[in-house]
């Protein structure tokens, strides 16, 4: 695999750097530069895919699910039976599994494929797909998608975001494909061996906005040509399908993209966190796709796909400030100064009071959003709110969490640190995921 | 899940809004000018008030029905008084917060009885408007250092001690007075009793001078061997040192969530008011990332995203008490946030808008100064943090202090 090649390339350049060799010569800036570039083009390659997507039975129509039909008009905060039933699986699986790999999963940037292999046992996949192309799903709800979210994130946000980034193109299939892009495409997730796939929208640019990409697909006749380069994307290496947000001459829209398409380039791009999901560089040079693989059938609103995908960010960043404030609870109790534990302290205790109070306060707003999306409200106004709230509340919880254990929380001696570069994600990522 | 407001709430919303906006706003500032002098305009709106009641609690805008349940929607889940009364005085504090303090026969000492008063006892008050005597010259947000004692003689108990920000005390029928039964028992021997104005030994030392809320009376009230009649002990007269002050406390998990309604209401008023006056200079249509746009425009977002944060806490802690989940934390937390966020917005708002914010001609500066108390009656940010964190952190007061 590239992680090996690239494991020795990487010894090799420690060796040398560690020699003291460079700093005689008086070239060590530029050689890390150097190696910087060198690491990821060791891993760059030209993505390839074994997978043919063919149509072999073409619907006639798209396959639309209804939102779960439970809802009343009444302020609720219950869940069903059946998305208790859900967690209840989720939350084993974080806590027993996904918990337990934070840590070698973060060092080798990637997720093991025993842990995926035990993902799949939850139906995650197979519950994003419509029955009648093959899944499980009779009805389709971005709140249970938000509520797995959390879940996964409470035991690791970086294997959750390798979890759930094929299910996330699961999820846009199915809400926004057109009856050609879900026989060709979609139906393929319902199988033994869903294709590793991803989401691509952020792109290497400060104060990027995904209304605005840089990345540009033009239409020459029926094909579109992409161009342009994306970052932080989930599983970009092992990717077997793209779904690329670019900018077309009526605005922007999304493209699905084969792996192995001839153009597209796959790089490393290590992370401050997040960094089990494996996210990459992807570089479009000419990409040629068909004019029907433009996603969507009449109704695709790319600004609700991005902002499903926000939600999604915002789901993991509770899961994963939830994670934070649970741990620091009985550490605080436990850890002991001037003869009494430090929670009895007010300094410390109210850093706790108020990670939970804002904790609370991003699960309110993502949670509103999250439900007008479902009921197909408009919610482009609370995705927005949601976002602007989490990513400052995620990072303070994950600075004061990291704050309460000192010196301790600063080594990878407690999972605290991870968090920390964990959360750092939710102001930043775009796409990659979908509710 | 469902996180909208239902359909049978539009009608109490848009009342209380009519309220807000048409008998609170014209005579906000006036009163605000004239401190003590009383809103006489508040007499009629409180008898339209009561009107709402009778027919149906559940559309009560004022704080007299929290704490009781409302009706049952289908599988159970209610959406009832607690929720209405939020959303009525968000509303309502739209207008304006010392106003709707000083409506009548909606004081928090109302609310007390409507907690934990028998049905004799309810029946007995029904009508009357009731304000809340906690505080001490020496005792604040340590409602267990009270030091007004009340000594049992007879039917009787007798009532010694000074009563300080008793809101509304002195245009209240009656005031809900917290004493003791026995100082060297502690929390559990804190006992609430309702004393009628015109009972010998009751006297109204002085109404207060304020930074904010005007319009409401803040008054001093002492007692001097006042004899009230034992049966207007709220709750048991015994002290059970198991249960301490639970009892008593109870009121606060009904009432907090008003309060932070409040303030959710005080703050949307600034908040609004700024955009209309920002309104050719910035462009809000959530359209891009918070910090691609302006920065007066990334603190607007801000603030509305702490003010829905501040709304839907304070939602949640009223619908947990109208479906009786226990809610002390919830009711703290968002009564912790809302006070803050609601101070933070107003005299951010009151900032933004320069001189115009500062200046007695927009009623910024007013909102500015009103939203501070609601960062600290019924309970200050800090004790509700004290709450919330005693019970997350496993922790009695004795060991988080």
């Amino acid at each position: 695999m590239a992680r090996d090649a690239m494991g020795y390339a990487l010894s090799a350049l420690n060796h040398l750097a560690g020699s003291g060799v460079l700093d005689r010569l008086g070239v060590r800036r530029t050689a890390e530069n150097i190696s910087y570039y060198l690491s990821r083009s060791s891993f760059s390659a030209i993505s390839t895919s074994a997978r043919q997507f063919r149509n072999l039975n073409p619907l006639k129509r798209p396959q639309r699910l209804q939102a779960p039909g439970e809802t009343r008009d009444l302020f609720d905060l219950n869940i069903t039976d059946e998305q208790r039933m859900i967690r209840e699986s989720v939350q084993e699986f974080a806590r027993e599994v996904l918990r337990e790999r934070g840590e070698p999963a973060d060092a080798e940037q990637s997720i093991a494929p025993g842990t995926l292999e035990q993902a799949s046992e939850l139906g995650l996949t197979l519950f994003a797909v419509p029955e009648a192309l093959g899944g499980a799903a009779t009805e389709r709800s971005p709140v249970t998608s938000m509520l797995v979210a959390e879940d996964l994130a409470h035991g690791d946000m970086g294997q959750a975001i390798a979890i759930l980034a094929p299910v996330s193109v699961a999820n846009a299939l199915t809400q926004w494909g057109s009856a050609h892009q879900q026989g060709t495409y979609l139906v393929e997730f319902a199988g033994d061996h869903p294709p590793v796939a991803t989401i691509a929208v952020s792109e290497p640019a400060p104060l990027f906005d995904p209304l605005r990409p840089a990345c540009t697909a033009s239409r020459r006749g029926d094909h579109y040509v992409l161009k342009g380069t994306k970052s932080l994307v989930p599983l970009a290496a092992q990717a077997e399908l793209f779904l690329v947000a670019a900018m077309t001459e009526d605005g922007p829209g999304v493209f699905i993209v084969e792996g192995g398409s001839q153009g597209l380039g796959v790089e490393a791009d290590f992370a401050m966190g997040g960094r089990a999901g494996g996210q990459g560089r992807v570089t479009l040079d000419g990409v040629t796709v068909p004019a029907a693989n433009r996603l969507g059938a009449g109704d695709f609103d790319y600004r609700a796909f991005v902002d499903l995908g926000t939600l999604a960010w915002c789901s993991l960043a509770i899961g994963t400030s939830q994670a934070m404030l649970d741990y620091v609870i009985p550490y605080a109790n436990e850890r002991t100064a001037f003869g009494e534990p430090i929670s009895h302290r007010q300094g410390v205790a109210f850093l706790i009071s108020d990670m939970a109070i804002e904790l609370d306060a991003m699960r309110m707003l993502t949670w509103r959003a999250v439900c007008r999306a479902e009921q197909g409200l408009p919610f482009r106004r609370e995705a927005h709110l949601a976002r602007t709230l989490v990513k400052d509340k995620a990072m303070g919880i994950g600075t004061n969490g990291v704050q309460v254990l000192g010196g301790h929380g600063y080594t990878h001696e407690y999972p605290v640190e991870r968090w920390y570069r964990d959360l750092r994600a939710t102001g930043i990522a775009f796409g990659g995921l979908h509710l | 899940m469902n996180l909208e407001i239902p359909k049978k709430f539009r009608s109490l919303v848009n009342n209380a809004h009519q309220v807000a906006a048409g008998t609170f706003r014209p005579i906000s500032r006036y009163y605000d000018r004239h401190e003590h002098e009383r809103p006489r305009e508040l007499d009629m709106l409180a008898s339209i008030l009561d009107g709402f009641n009778e027919g149906d609690p559940s559309n009560s805008a004022g704080a007299a029905t929290t704490g009781a349940s409302g009706e049952a929607g289908t599988e159970g889940v209610r959406n009832g008084s607690n929720m209405g009364v939020c959303l009525g005085a968000m509303e309502l504090c739209y207008g304006d917060v010392a106003l709707m303090l000083s409506l009548p026969r909606q004081g928090l000492g109302n609310a007390a009885i409507s907690a934990v008063a028998t049905d004799e006892q309810k029946q007995r008050f029904e009508g009357k408007w009731a304000a809340m005597a906690i505080t001490e010259p020496g005792c604040g947000s340590d409602s267990g250092a009270i030091r007004t004692t009340a000594r049992r003689e007879g039917d009787e108990y007798v009532l010694n001690g000074e009563k300080i920000y008793v809101t509304a005390g002195e245009r209240a029928d009656c005031v809900v007075v917290w004493a003791t039964l026995d100082p060297s028992m502690g929390k559990a021997a804190i006992k609430s009793f309702v004393v009628e104005w015109g009972t010998p030994g009751m006297e109204l030392a002085r109404l207060e001078k304020k930074l904010g809320i005007r319009a409401s009376d803040t008054a001093a009230i002492h007692f001097q061997d006042c004899r009230v009649p034992a049966e207007n002990l709220l709750g048991s007269p015994e002290i059970d040192t198991s249960k301490g002050f639970a009892g008593a406390m109870q009121t606060f998990d009904n009432t907090r969530p008003l309060v932070a309604a409040m303030a959710v209401g005080c703050g949307r008023a600034a908040l609004e008011r700024l955009k209309e006056l920002l309104v050719d200079q910035v462009n809000l249509d959530y359209g891009q990332p918070v910090d691609n746009g302006s920065a007066v425009e990334a603190e607007i977002y801000r603030m509305e995203a702490e003010w829905e944060a501040a709304y839907w806490l304070t939602v949640r802690a009223a619908w947990m008490a109208d479906n009786h989940q226990p809610n002390s934390v919830q009711a703290s937390m968002c009564k912790a946030k809302a006070g803050r966020v609601g101070n933070w917005i107003t005299l951010r708002c009151a900032e933004l808008a320069g001189t115009l914010g500062y200046s007695e001609e927009e009623l910024l500066e007013k909102w500015a100064r009103d939203s501070k108390i609601l960062d600290i009656f019924e309970g200050t940010q800090q004790i509700q943090n004290l709450i919330i964190a005693r019970r997350l952190l496993g922790l009695s007061s004795s060991e988080l202090r």
